[in-house]
């Protein structure tokens, strides 16, 4: 297995007061914008949007957490169902302007589900969505309104982003399940 | 957390520490789901769930039912009148007969012990206790149990007495085996005759004397006494019964300031508890029941994980 | 017609003697137990490397004929008898009608003859319709073929009744087996009361509720100076009752079951039907008891107290489920297996509480290997492994709480009356 680095903490930095930019760009609203992030890593990319739109215009915005698990699409076809996480929205989402993060998108199925968990809660003025990576291979027709990065990947291989807040270090790779030399 | 891997939920005695945690930590999640504006989630969509009831019970099957119905489940209440089981169908007879119209999960309820044992042993859907004989009601010590998380935080050295009829309680007896393997210290209070020979082999205290119990306890979990039950060999008359074990006012200043006073329901105002206790401060009966639909969609959802061959066609 | 075993180890259990030696069986006697014997013109059994015994008795069998043959007939339980080494069954008298006149001892002794394995002893009732209410006609049983009395199944509980049976039987050369069991105490019972009934929840019955009865009974005997045969025990109280009751010279005998010697009550932790009978499965201490009971003599006898249900029955919940469980076909095997590889008993002493021991119980002359004696033999293999599965039964029920279990010990080839009946897995009627 081969892994190559595709970003480092510094990037990650600028990508996030980047994105945090455009998002006071494209939304005069201020009072209604409210950030939901994707559990694990989505929520932590979140607060970081979050302190950077502080500093920047010296504004709380409210923010959320949603787990997916329970609308995930493979569950039948898993044999140990998977550990259900809380979803925090201590705040009513109907006409907020809600901007949902995540760390990768890839086929959208995360995205589709964590849309339907904030359904039920009630219904947002817009959803928009902001992602650090964008890798590609879309199953579902969803697109990402704030990208950081796009990467274009191959099938086998994995993206990984690692965040301090929750790994022992910060940054992003791609792990390549068939290295060169299994190649035939 | 703990992965979770079992095919049925049927005693409190066959889990683990860590999967009685797994059930209570996944209850948290679920207990959100009812604050919600849509109290629905799409996650057991296309399983059918039986609620095959041999004994009456209004609350359980209730909380089962709706918890299902939370998830999407498609649910099928049997109640026993309507079943065939008064025709002399035997158990097993039912259940390969619910086992032909393809469904994932049956939760069951019946009078004798063993029967839900018996059952997974003959049938490849998944069986969840609701409460057999006097042996184990599992789901209820998990509400229990979650209930006491909630208010408590820990376990650890927490002191828990179980007042009433220990004989012939499977609610306490499920509840000796979670709370000792979650690090509590439990005891039982009640007349001996109601005491049962060598429960001291399960791990707990026992006593006859109500405020010895009480004294000391974090909480206080009141059994219903089942007049029901051939209770005549086993104290001369409720009114005895009320003025030694009975729960009420004079009873406070023997209890701690923080103690918790439960029942699994229904209660018999003024026997074994008092209309100003189960309605004051230190009861959490209510809360109880608001937990119970938590703890169950935990269980139908966990257990829901299992591709058991009954679904396939 | 001569046959000729030849090579074989003969048990006597009389005289607890055990040495090479062959044994002619002319017609249906046994005409020689000596070494060597050189005998043409005749059939000839090798029993190299085998045990020659006596033809087993089993005095506490059901065969449930009449009444309840779908869970064994007379012929299909003395098959399984055979099976297991018995030549000698008594079958207790808890059928549909139960054993209260002599028209049901002559039905089962005419069945008994016609499809019958091996020979069938009626035990009659004391009562009539085993109600504990009225003494039942038992010198007409008597006349008409019982071997002893008992309302097997439950306990006399009225005491006056039960005095008047043992002061009764005193004009008879019978035995009166009791089962022990103060149904009060064990009223909705289903296994011991202990550790396990509290933890499954389910109801218990209580040692005191047999050492209590066995305690009346022997009183009761020991008062009118009667004969008592005490059946299945189960604790360590009761050894201990009647062990006192025989140094006092009360005439009481005892028996237990293989069950009683092998398991104890934890395999009841699943809720396996097949292990639930009546007396319970007890503690290991109990177990104990009624294995240095065995060894001191307190106990004479081991009776399987046989007792088919159909699968149907059995598959029920454990508190709806009959209690009982088969035993003739590994009884010996059991024996083998708990007493003698674990050097509990010796060969000789197993096989005598198989044969001499309850013949003497029922006073008749069965059990014996020496000149002149019928010729009912069972020759064992003592090494022989097998494990038990349901195949293996060869009755109609197969609620055996061994199946699965590697057991010690089997019945090689068994003769009754002079015939070689079984012949390592044959039957021959």
């Amino acid at each position: 297995m081969k892994t190559r680095n595709i970003m480092n903490e510094d990037e990650i930095k600028r990508i996030i007061t980047r994105i945090a930019h455009e998002i006071l760009e494209k939304n005069e609203e201020r009072n209604q914008l409210a950030l939901i992030g994707v559990r694990t890593r989505g929520v932590f990319l979140a607060s970081r949007l979050q302190k950077n739109i502080k500093e920047i215009e010296n504004i709380d915005i409210p923010i959320g957490i949603v787990d997916i698990t329970l609308h995930r699409d493979d569950l039948d076809q898993l044999s140990v169902m998977p550990i259900v996480g809380k979803t925090e929205i201590n705040f009513d989402v109907t006409d907020k302007i809600v901007i949902i993060v995540d760390d990768v998108l890839f086929s959208g199925r995360t995205v589709r589900a964590a849309l339907d968990e904030l359904n039920d809660f009630g219904r947002p003025k817009k959803i928009q969505l902001a992602v650090l990576i964008d890798r590609g291979h879309r199953e579902l027709p969803i697109k990402a309104d704030y990208v950081g990065k796009n990467l274009p990947t191959s099938m086998d291989e994995k993206v990984k982003v690692y965040l301090k807040e929750c790994d022992e270090k910060e940054g992003a790779s791609i792990l390549c399940m068939n290295g060169p030399e299994n190649i035939s | 957390m703990h992965e979770w891997t079992r095919k049925h939920l049927l005693s409190i005695e066959e889990l683990s520490k860590e999967e009685i945690l797994t059930i209570l930590e996944t209850a948290e999640s679920f207990k959100d789901i009812s604050l919600r504006p849509i109290k629905k989630s799409p996650v057991l969509r296309g399983k059918t769930i039986v609620l095959l009831f041999y004994e009456p019970s209004t609350r359980t099957s209730t909380s089962f039912s709706l918890a299902a119905k939370r998830l999407s489940a498609d649910i099928v209440n049997i109640p026993v009148k309507s079943s065939s089981v008064q025709k002399g169908e035997s158990l097993i007879d039912t259940v390969a007969n619910l086992e032909a119209l393809k469904i994932h999960t049956v939760v069951m309820r019946h009078s004798r012990a063993g029967a839900p044992m018996m059952l997974a042993k003959h049938t490849n859907a998944s069986i969840i206790n609701a409460g057999d004989g006097c042996h184990e009601h599992p789901t209820q010590a998990l509400l229990d149990m979650f209930t006491i998380k909630q208010n408590k935080g820990s376990f650890d050295g927490l002191k828990i007495t179980i007042v009433g009829d220990i004989l012939h309680s499977r609610v306490a007896r499920s509840n000796i085996w979670g709370l000792s393997k979650l690090g509590a210290e439990v005891t039982v209070c009640g007349p001996p005759t109601m005491i049962p020979v060598e429960v001291e082999k399960m791990g707990v205290k026992v006593t006859y004397d109500l405020k010895e119990a009480i004294a000391g306890a974090d909480v206080v979990n009141l059994l219903r006494v089942q007049f029901e039950r051939e209770s005549g060999m086993l104290f001369p008359s409720v009114r005895e019964y009320a003025a030694m074990f009975s729960m009420d006012d004079t009873m406070e200043r023997f209890m701690k300031k923080d103690a918790l006073i439960m029942h699994p329901g229904p209660i018999n105002r003024g026997v074994e508890i008092s209309s100003s206790m189960a309605d004051g401060k230190r009861s959490v009966i209510l809360e109880q029941v608001t937990n119970g639909l938590a703890v169950r969609m935990a269980v139908l959802y966990l257990i829901s994980g299992e591709k058991n061959n009954s679904e396939e066609a | 017609m001569k046959i000729l075993i030849k090579n074989g180890t003969v048990i006597d259990p009389v005289i607890g003697d055990i040495k090479k030696s062959d044994v002619l069986i002319e017609n249906n006697r046994i005409s020689s137990v000596i070494p060597n014997i050189s005998e043409d013109k005749c059939e000839i059994f090798d029993a190299s490397g085998l045990f020659v015994c006596p033809g087993f008795v089993d005095i506490h069998v059901h065969l449930r004929e009449p009444g309840f043959e779908t869970m064994e007939t007379i012929e299909t339980g003395t098959r399984a008898a055979l099976k297991g080494g018995f030549t000698t069954v008594a079958c207790m008298p808890n059928t549909n009608p139960p054993v209260d006149n002599e028209g049901i001892v002559s039905l089962i002794k005419l069945r008994a003859e016609k499809d019958g394995y091996v020979e069938v002893l009626p035990v009659a009732c004391i009562t009539k319709q085993r109600k504990g209410e009225e003494l039942a006609e038992i010198g007409k049983l008597v006349a008409a073929g019982a071997c002893a009395i008992s309302d097997d199944g439950s306990s006399v509980m009225n005491s006056m009744v039960m005095r008047r049976a043992f002061e009764y039987i005193k004009m008879f050369n019978i035995p009166l087996i009791a089962h022990c069991e103060d149904h009060n105490l064990s009223k909705r019972g289903q296994i011991n009361e202990g550790y396990y009934s509290t933890s499954l929840g389910l109801n218990g019955i209580p040692s005191i509720s047999e050492e209590s009865m066995i305690m009346r009974d022997i009183l009761l005997c020991e008062y009118v100076d009667s004969r008592l045969h005490i059946a299945h025990v189960s604790t360590k109280g009761s050894v201990q009752i009647i062990r006192e009751a025989k140094k006092r010279g009360v005439k009481v005998t005892c028996e237990t079951a293989p069950h009683f010697f092998s398991l104890t009550e934890e395999v009841l932790a699943g809720y396996d039907t097949n292990f639930k009978v009546n007396p319970p499965l007890r503690e290991k201490e109990d177990l104990l008891a009624i294995q240095r009971g065995l060894k001191d003599g307190t106990i004479d006898a081991i009776a399987t107290d046989h007792a088919p249900h159909t699968s149907d029955d059995k598959n029920k919940e454990f508190q709806d489920a009959p209690f009982g469980m088969i035993g003739l076909e590994t009884a010996f095997s059991v024996g083998v297996t708990e007493l003698v590889k674990k050097n509990i008993l010796t060969l000789p002493e197993l096989i005598k509480k198989l044969t001499t021991g309850p013949a003497e119980v029922l006073n008749i002359e069965r059990g014996i290997i020496k000149e002149g004696s019928l010729a009912n033999i069972t020759i064992v293999d003592k090494d022989k492994k097998y494990t038990v599965d349901k195949e293996f039964f060869v009755g109609k029920s197969k609620n055996s709480p061994f199946i699965g279990r590697e057991l010690t010990g089997s019945i090689e080839g068994v003769f009754v009356n002079g015939k070689l009946k079984y012949d390592k897995g044959v039957f021959n009627k």
